[in-house]
């Protein structure tokens, strides 16, 4: 039902019962927020979208105050701006005045909202809150100093990903945010999936930041400095060098690698290319033995920590194979064992990934081989991004370049995984090519494609049934479980994707990630896979050599011994 | 005493008038009015454990067996009179009930004595209560001819520290349950919440809501599940009406709370109650039992096809939690934190179904209301805001306790005449009306009629009720500065102006009535700009704060400033405390023909800034002292005074 508003003097049609915010922004008009986020419940507490309502005594928040009937709004009257104003300043009397040297300068909330709110001087003086910088996560750096408890990371970490590793403790200028029992996150039940560093309004959640260890092996004799990347930041990294969001960027940064002193550039889908051949192989051993079924992937690290802490039962389902980046580790490992014994060189595998628990995933014992890690150091976008800009290069004059041989993808199949979805479509291509000898025609899976937290779809082989399932966000993936657990859903294989739409909105990303953007990110592995000529893993000559030469059969020693890991239950403090 | 279920629920359904004989002797003996052998009652509330009741109760007991007495010992609750506690009262067959103050139990024997002997003692009489059927005493005022009980009209309280709170039969034969079954058995859900809305009963803890609209929005609302949550969580410091009404008449809550649940078409009802009142926790859940015992409460309750059960949650203690979407929080297991209103608790509340959150002294007021209809309750008080108000007050006042007085009575008539106004000598300076939050009145607003409108005109808030007094030693800006200190401990945190605003306002109140660290450069200016910054700081929160605790929360500085902005400038430029209160504020010299030179003073100084020989006069030294006043305390000749 229509209702007239006026605001700010001009007259606009609102909806009965939306909030005054999403009627204001609807109509193109900017009420600044903070605490509001997309998708998670109204919290009502930051004060920024306060608007003046005739008739209200005090001023209205307008994220959370539904439209009832005609109202009279000044949305930037000198009481408002006044409020506002206020407000963000009592924010920066308990702020570190650090933006120099501050992780998010340049991309942080705060400042942007003092600037726009002219804001020139330090008028509200006082004490700050004394705090510890929590280090423990290999993936999070916490920084309560620079917290403005918003409660944003508060409401993902519960709503969105189910986990609720954080939460308001204390009270009055004493509250904070804090893991249970206010251990450091490396003792809490954070599976460092990163959502809350994206989420974060400030400097108060980071990544940890492994560039300046690069740096110091880049410029050091006698190493081989080796980089694989993956799909989802090479369409990713576009938004913070300047480029149209969506665009893929794969040759540049080869180029750019190459240049900045790297001496090997792979590709992390090539991967996922080996992940799907051993998965589709697993999935043919259990269909013919009819157990452990549905196969659950284990591509996503947060995912696999999460079910370690909440669903150990659930272990003997997950695939036994490690993460494409893990599996592409082991791999260049291997295959440069020997230029390691009689050169002398040590080899330095550093993977540039959306993800931020693969920063947690590389530092897992079962990630080694013979105690040492087989990944070295794990940067994220947003820190590739970073190294391109001091690279100097001017991106406008390089050419695109291609990845070094072997471990490259020519298909778009390992490519497809950097979305939510993308991995059980390419497994399903390669079990229903196994099983029927043909290839299932694309637009057969394209239903699959839907924009939604979970789908599933039923594919025909020949005389058997494959129903694939995929989910993302981990509060959709327990609802899934759940269903599977009870009995009430019945799946052959099911893609899990800690992140919601998958690692192209992963926790290592470019920061704002707004909707219109991860659509973007999403368009562009998708039409990867959409010009490209190759589909499948199975058909990638590169796979095939590699299979020829070095792996003999999928599912053989070789690979079991490179590419399989274990699980174990885990126990956290909630 | 052990008496038939039945014969109870008849008493609780029959009007007194259509009572025959038998009844009324019954209903006398279940009232104490007719007792067979002495009766001694001791005010076993917090108010009079915290006095030092139980001693008195052991003392009793101890009488009582070394002389062989047969006597009935009971517990009840307060009356009213903290400051007098313990306060026993003590009936003999036949005779009216006389209240005595300040029993210790050293004065058990000669009281009881002097009791035993048909002789009243000469001191610590309160008063007797004048009951048909009973012989009065001599000599002994009634208690409605003292002062303190003249001016009052008790209808919540009338039984608190009368009654047994254990004793479901002395509630009943009071004229209890007869409200409750009254509405059962013939008023539908809409014609109770209708009857309230015609009374005009208000909701007590501060916002004055009509409590009947609150109803009617939440029984209008289709649901599967309806609730109803009783709020006793009761923290505003100085604020004791909750309690005591807990502690002294249990089952009218109770009473209270059922009609409310039914008004809603509610069959579940919480009481959601402080963790620290276990003497009321005790009394509520014994009442609870009592009633499920009785049938009055549970499925299909006397067979009307009505069910209902209530039970009792713990707050983990905040202030916060008084809020009431910070209380269905708390309630349903989450952080105490308010949430956006709207949507209000009376559409989406506890677990997102229609809820109804009352006060403890709201629903109390009930069972009168639907017993002598809500003629008789708009025939008290005004006629915006009928029936009475429960005052607590403390500071520095002749009584402190409890009054309950009609809306519309004047702060002169409540501190001054009721309660005896300050001690001795002082002067009244102020009152701090509603708590933590509330609103420092002037002397030049006593006389105004207190109702919520009249509050509300002059930019004050009636808030719970708590009344603290203040003559001319207490300073206006040090307990301002405390309260702040308060809310900002007690702000949840959760929005900005709130969390952040008390601190810095908190600060800035410090930096007043503290002692600077060095009196150079400009910490005037600072202090002078800082007082400036409250009024902007005080206004965006009254205008941005997501709920009352942070909106409310400047009412402490905004009407001192207004009344007493000249105490706050002699703080400001002339460094000193026109009460002598503010510690650090606070010089203090040795008078140097006075000193001995006893040195005890130096010893006991804790900062070590008495400096001085034996025998000979000390000195201290400014630049250390830190304004305690311990060297004033113990001087035996007088000889340290402060400028």
């Amino acid at each position: 039902m229509g209702v007239r508003l006026e605001v700010n003097g001009r007259s606009i049609e609102a909806e009965k019962g939306e909030t005054i915010l999403s009627a204001l922004n609807r109509h193109g008009m900017h009420v600044p927020t903070i605490c509001s986020m997309k998708d998670l419940s109204p919290s009502g507490a930051c004060r920024m979208c306060v608007v003046e309502v005739e008739g209200s005594e005090n001023l209205v928040p307008s994220c959370s105050f539904p439209i009832e009937g005609p109202m009279k709004i000044m949305t930037h009257s000198p009481r408002v701006l006044r409020a506002r104003k206020t407000n963000v300043e009592l924010l920066l009397s308990n702020h570190p005045d650090d933006c120099l040297y501050c992780e998010r300068n340049g991309s942080c909330e705060l400042q942007s909202l003092s600037e726009d709110l002219n804001i020139r001087e330090r008028r509200i003086p006082g004490k700050k809150s004394p705090h510890k910088i929590d280090k423990s996560s290999p993936a999070i750096i916490r920084d309560p100093s620079k917290c403005i408890l918003c409660g944003r990371c508060v409401r993902i970490c519960e709503e969105i990903m189910a986990t609720s590793s954080l939460d308001f403790a204390h009270r009055g200028n004493e509250l904070k945010i804090s893991t249970t029992l206010a251990k450091p996150l490396n003792y809490s039940n954070c599976t460092s999936c990163g959502q809350c560093l994206v989420a974060c309004p400030t400097g108060a959640l980071i990544e940890h930041v492994q560039f300046p260890e690069l740096e110091a092996h880049i410029h050091a004799p006698g190493k081989l400095v080796v980089a694989q990347y993956s799909s989802a930041v090479a369409v990713s990294v576009a938004e913070l060098l300047g480029y149209k969001p969506g665009t893929d960027l794969s040759g540049i940064i080869n180029a750019v690698l190459r240049r900045y002193g790297f001496d090997k550039v792979f590709e992390t889908s090539f991967g996922a290319d080996l992940m799907i051949m051993e998965q589709a192989r697993i999935y043919q051993d259990r269909k013919k033995d009819g157990q452990d079924l549905p196969l659950i992937t284990s591509s996503c690290p947060a995912w696999i920590h999460y079910a370690e802490q909440y669903y150990p039962g659930l272990l003997p389902f997950l695939s036994p194979l490690k993460s494409p980046q893990q599996m592409a580790g082991a791999l260049i490992r291997e295959w440069f064992s020997r230029a390691v014994k009689e050169e002398g060189k040590e080899i330095v595998s550093v993977v540039i990934s959306s993800c931020s628990a693969a920063k947690t995933e590389a530092r897992r014992m079962e990630m080694t081989r013979s105690g040492i890690p087989v990944i070295d150091l794990v940067l994220t976008t947003r820190e590739l991004a970073r190294m391109i800009k001091l690279s100097g290069l001017d991106l406008e004059r390089l050419e695109p370049e291609l990845p070094d041989a072997p471990f490259y993808s020519t298909g778009s199949a390992g490519k497809l995984c950097g979305v939510a979805g993308g991995e059980a479509e390419a497994t399903v291509r390669t079990i229903y090519a196994q099983t029927t000898g043909t290839e299932i025609p694309a637009s057969k899976l394209h239903r699959f494609r839907i924009h939604k937290p979970y789908r599933e779809m039923t594919v025909k082989a020949r005389k058997t049934e494959i129903r694939m399932g995929t989910v993302s966000g981990l509060n959709n993936a327990v609802a899934v479980i759940k269903e599977l657990i009870s009995g009430r859903k019945k799946l052959d294989i099911l893609e899990v994707m800690a992140c919601p739409d998958g690692c192209i909105n992963g926790g290592g990303q470019p920061i704002p990630a707004e909707e219109k953007l991860i659509r973007l990110r999403s368009k562009a592995v998708y039409d990867i896979d959409n010009v490209s000529n190759m589909h499948v893993a199975h058909g990638d000559p590169l796979i095939k050599d590699i299979y020829r030469e070095m792996l003999k059969d999928a599912g053989g020693q070789l690979s079991q011994d490179l590419f399989y890991t274990t699980y174990l239950k885990r126990e956290v403090l909630l | 005493m052990q008496t038939d279920k039945e014969v109870l629920i008849k008493l609780a359904q029959q009007n007194p008038s259509e009572l025959g004989p038998d009844e009324l002797g019954q209903s006398a003996s279940l009232k104490k009015i007719r007792v067979t052998k002495a009766l001694v009652m001791v005010n076993s509330s917090t108010s009079g454990i915290v006095a030092g009741s139980m001693k008195t109760w052991k003392a009793i007991e101890q009488y009582a067996a070394e002389r062989s007495i047969d006597i009935d010992l009971a517990e009840t609750g307060s009356i009213g009179l903290s400051s007098e506690d313990p306060v026993i009262s003590v009936q003999l067959p036949g005779r009216t009930r006389i209240f005595f103050s300040r029993i210790t139990p050293e004065k058990v024997p000669s009281l009881l004595d002097d009791i035993f002997h048909q002789e009243v003692p000469d001191q610590h009489v309160i008063g007797q209560l004048l009951r048909e059927g009973q012989e009065p005493w001599k000599d002994v005022p009634s208690l409605e001819d003292i002062p303190y009980f003249a001016l009052q009209s008790r209808i919540v309280m009338e039984s608190c520290g009368i009654i047994d709170p254990f004793s479901i039969e002395e509630y009943i034969a009071g004229g209890g349950y007869r409200a409750f079954l009254l509405t059962i058995r013939s008023y539908t859900f809409s014609e109770v919440c209708d009857l309230v809305i015609d009374s005009g009963l208000r909701g007590r803890s501060g916002g004055g809501y009509s409590t009947g609209e609150k109803w009617k929005a939440a029984f209008l609302t289709p649901s599967d599940q309806k609730f109803l949550v009783c709020n006793a969580e009761e923290s505003d410091p100085g604020a004791f009406m909750d309690r005591t009404l807990m502690e002294g008449d249990p089952f009218r809550l109770l009473e209270g709370i059922s009609i409310a649940a039914y008004a809603i078409g509610s069959n579940r009802a919480y009481i959601y109650i402080r963790s620290e009142y276990k003497n009321a926790i005790r009394r509520i859940n014994n009442a609870i039992k009592v009633l499920r015992e009785m049938g009055l409460l549970g499925d299909n309750i006397l067979d009307s096809g009505y069910n209902l059960q209530i039970s009792l949650r713990k707050g983990p203690g905040a202030f916060v939690c008084g809020e009431e979407t910070a209380l269905i929080a708390s309630l349903e297991g989450r952080r105490g934190m308010p949430s956006s209103k709207p949507p209000y608790p009376s559409t989406s509340g506890y677990l997102g179904r229609p809820t109804v959150v009352n006060n403890v002294e709201t629903l109390s007021n009930l069972p009168g209301i639907i017993r002598n209809g809500p003629d008789w309750f708009k025939g008290i008080g005004t006629a915006e805001c009928p029936g009475t108000k429960i005052f607590s007050i403390s500071g520095r006042v002749t009584l402190t306790g409890l009054v309950e007085v009609p809306l519309g009575t004047s702060f002169d008539t409540i501190v001054n005449k009721i309660i005896g106004g300050v001690g001795k000598g002082r002067e009244l300076k102020a009152l701090h009306v509603g708590g933590p939050s509330g609103c420092m009145v002037p002397v030049e607003l006593m006389d105004i009629p207190v109702t919520y409108e009249t509050l509300k005109e002059k930019g004050l808030i009636m808030g719970s009720g708590g009344i603290f007094v203040m003559d001319d030693l207490s300073c206006v800006v040090n307990t301002v500065s405390y309260f702040m200190e308060y809310m900002n401990k007690q702000s949840c945190g959760k929005c900005i102006p709130c969390r952040e605003g008390t601190r810095r306002m908190a600060e800035i109140l410090g930096s007043i009535t503290r002692k600077p660290a060095d009196e150079e450069g400009h910490t005037t200016l600072e202090r002078f700009k800082g007082v400036m910054q409250l009024e902007t700081l005080a206004e965006v929160m009254k205008d941005t704060s997501l709920c009352g605790l942070g909106q409310n929360a400047p009412n402490p500085v905004l009407s001192s400033l207004k009344y007493f902005r000249h105490e706050y400038e002699e703080h400001i430029f002339d460094r000193r405390c026109p009460s002598n209160s503010c510690t650090e504020l606070r010089s203090w010299f040795i008078d140097v023909d006075l000193c001995t030179g006893c040195s005890i003073c130096a010893k006991r100084c804790p900062a070590e800034a008495i400096i001085g020989t034996a025998r000979h006069p000390y000195f201290i030294v400014q630049e250390k002292c830190i304004g305690c006043g311990i060297c004033h305390e113990v001087c035996k000749f007088t000889a340290v005074y402060y400028k």
